[in-house]
């Protein structure tokens, strides 16, 4: 990084920051040169850190009335619920957040695939987020079994038998996860220590993901290196931080429409009946989030296949920067990859609403066309799109296309982004 | 310069493996405790009266933290598995070796696709069907269509009288 040398105006921060250079991280952190053309897509980051110290705050609380046992968890959220002053609100932040907490990941992972945001020099951070990314989905799951209601109890057996598919050590893995010969007490409380220590791993590695941000600067919406600091920069401070400031607002609405309207409906009924190792619910589904990945393992009739085409369809994500053979970050520029990129969008959507569904019939064949699409996009379109695409001409800088000389200059007025320049 | 095995180098071998010796050693117990404890392998087996079933009943019990399904066969329903040819079968095992005493099936009521418990007495095969992804069985809880790869397990099971099931 490139910056000026911060000095500290008093003698105490000086003295202070001489011994410990916090002040000086501080002062990188609010003049941190930012691209001034980034638009409200660029805010989710911001939306993902408080989502994230939101978890991790409503779950400290829940956790000192939470019991892990088997025969009492399920009563102890029910107490939670009903007897521990504003319990209810806690609890229900905490669930639905964990709904909000995703929904903002997918907006800035797929923030990230229109503007090739992964491309080099950010394969990294963009690796750091995919890891994120799974111990997300981990601790969600965790989360969503220490209840111990009947869709906890045939989750967590339904996933944890994910690993038996594994030859020849798979059972005894499955086992191990276990504690015992079924989903039972020591599943639970290990679960619960997992939960309560994966935030914290999440916590460390977004200050890597940021950190790792800090280096090369931000992407921007179009996708061109720029010099920093320059006229195409602004200081993080105050102009982003408001800018994020204003966007956590509004998701905040979002986020408190579910909390008080309808806490429960991104969740399932069946969580309100209490485990029964002798009945599995009649349809069991994960929640919203998991749900395309859902539809991949049901689409492959074989059970190895299955979870392999799963796991994989998780994990083509990390090779995604070496995928894309296109030097053209920004699908501003990009005609064709615009349009796969929409394709991609629907096919993901379509494999979550089928992932809903029972797999049987006309949703089976839909899941397998989709997932075999979604394979198709990494593998084959993203590869030879780099090759064969006729890209539009790229703007020199972020200010070029306002101050003149841009052959693209109609194109890119265009832009939202670009109406207030 | 040329590379000799020195006095050093054998001490760093000598390092790095007892090292590795003693990580393993440290490592493994902190493993091992998450398998099943002597309090969870102590409720092995379990006794179960059988005298209240009737033909064409099951009954389900719990063993090991499983469902176990005790049925009791019709004549139809016998007539009907043995009548399948072993090459029809994905996994395939004849209903002798399944059920030693063709009247009773005992069987753990788990799916071996994802360990759900299938339901009685529906499916195509008038057998079991698990309602999670599609798996239907026979009756002698073979798979016969779906997803799972094997035949519902049959545990260790012995009659201690004519009554009495001891599974486990």
């Amino acid at each position: 990084m490139s910056e000026h040398e911060y000095t500290p105006k008093s003698k105490v921060g000086k003295w202070f920051n001489d011994r410990l250079p916090l002040l000086t991280l501080a002062n990188h952190l609010t003049d941190y040169p930012t691209p001034k053309n980034l638009n409200y897509w660029w805010t989710f980051g911001g939306i993902l850190t408080f989502c994230l110290i939101t978890q991790i705050v409503t779950g400290l609380v829940l956790a000192m009335h939470y019991i892990a046992h088997a025969d009492m968890a399920f009563q102890s959220v029910e107490h939670i619920m009903r007897d521990v002053n504003y319990g209810w609100l806690i609890r229900y932040i905490h669930a639905n957040g964990a709904s909000m907490f995703f929904l903002a990941v997918y907006i800035h992972i797929f923030r990230s695939l229109f503007y090739g945001s992964y491309k080099s020099p950010r394969e990294v951070i963009w690796i750091i987020g995919i890891i994120i990314y799974l111990l997300m989905m981990a601790a969600a799951f965790l989360g969503y079994v220490l209840p111990w209601g009947q869709m906890s109890f045939w989750g967590a057996t339904v996933i944890t038998n994910l690993f038996s598919a594994i030859p020849l050590v798979g059972e005894g893995i499955v086992t191990w996860l276990w504690g015992g010969y079924s989903v039972d007490n020591p599943t639970l409380t290990r679960f619960f220590t997992l939960h309560y220590l994966i935030p914290f791993l999440i916590l460390g590695l977004v200050v890597l993901h940021i950190w790792a941000l800090h280096v090369p600067g931000n992407n921007n919406p179009i996708g061109i290196d720029i010099k920093k600091p320059s006229k195409d920069t602004v200081p993080f401070h105050p102009y982003i931080v408001i800018k994020d400031g204003f966007a956590l607002l509004m998701f905040m609405i979002v986020f408190a429409f579910f909390v008080f309207y309808t806490p429960n409906i991104l969740g399932h009924a069946d969580n309100y009946i209490e485990a029964n190792p002798l009945v599995t619910p009649a349809h069991i589904v994960p929640e919203w989030y998991l749900l395309p990945f859902y539809a991949i393992l049901r689409s492959v009739p074989d059970k190895l296949l299955g979870v392999i085409a799963m796991l994989s369809a998780i994990l083509i994500l990390a090779a995604l920067p070496w995928l894309d053979t296109s030097k053209i970050r920004s699908a501003v520029f990009r005609p064709l990859y615009k349009q796969f990129y929409w394709i991609l969008v629907a096919d993901v959507l379509i494999l979550g609403y089928v992932g809903a569904m029972p797999a049987e019939g006309l949703y089976l064949l839909i899941a397998r066309i989709a997932t075999a699409y979604y394979f198709l996009h990494f593998l084959v379109v993203l590869p030879v799109l780099g090759f064969k695409e006729r890209t539009t001409p790229v703007p020199l800088s972020i200010t070029e296309p306002i101050l003149g000389g841009s052959p693209n200059l109609a194109a890119v007025k265009k832009k939202d982004s670009f109406k207030d320049q | 310069m040329e590379k000799k095995t020195k006095r050093r180098d054998f001490l760093f071998t000598a390092t790095y493996a007892v090292g590795a010796v003693g990580a393993g050693a440290v490592i493994w117990p902190m493993i091992d405790q998450m398998n099943p404890d002597a309090s969870v392998k102590a409720l092995a087996s379990t006794e179960v009266d059988v005298s209240a079933v009737n033909p064409g009943k099951t009954i389900t019990v719990l063993w090991r933290g499983k469902p176990v399904f005790i049925r009791r066969r019709t004549q139809e329903e016998i007539a009907e598995a043995k009548s399948v040819k072993l090459e029809d079968l994905k996994h395939p095992e004849k209903d002798e070796d399944r059920a030693k005493n063709p009247e009773w099936l005992v069987m753990l009521g788990v799916c071996t696709h994802l360990g759900c418990v299938p339901l009685d007495q529906k499916g195509d095969y008038n057998g079991w069907f698990c309602p999670c992804h599609g798996s239907h069985y026979d009756t002698s809880g073979r798979i016969r269509k779906g997803p799972a790869p094997t035949n519902m397990e049959i545990p260790e099971y012995k009659f201690v009288d004519a009554n009495t099931i001891k599974i486990g």
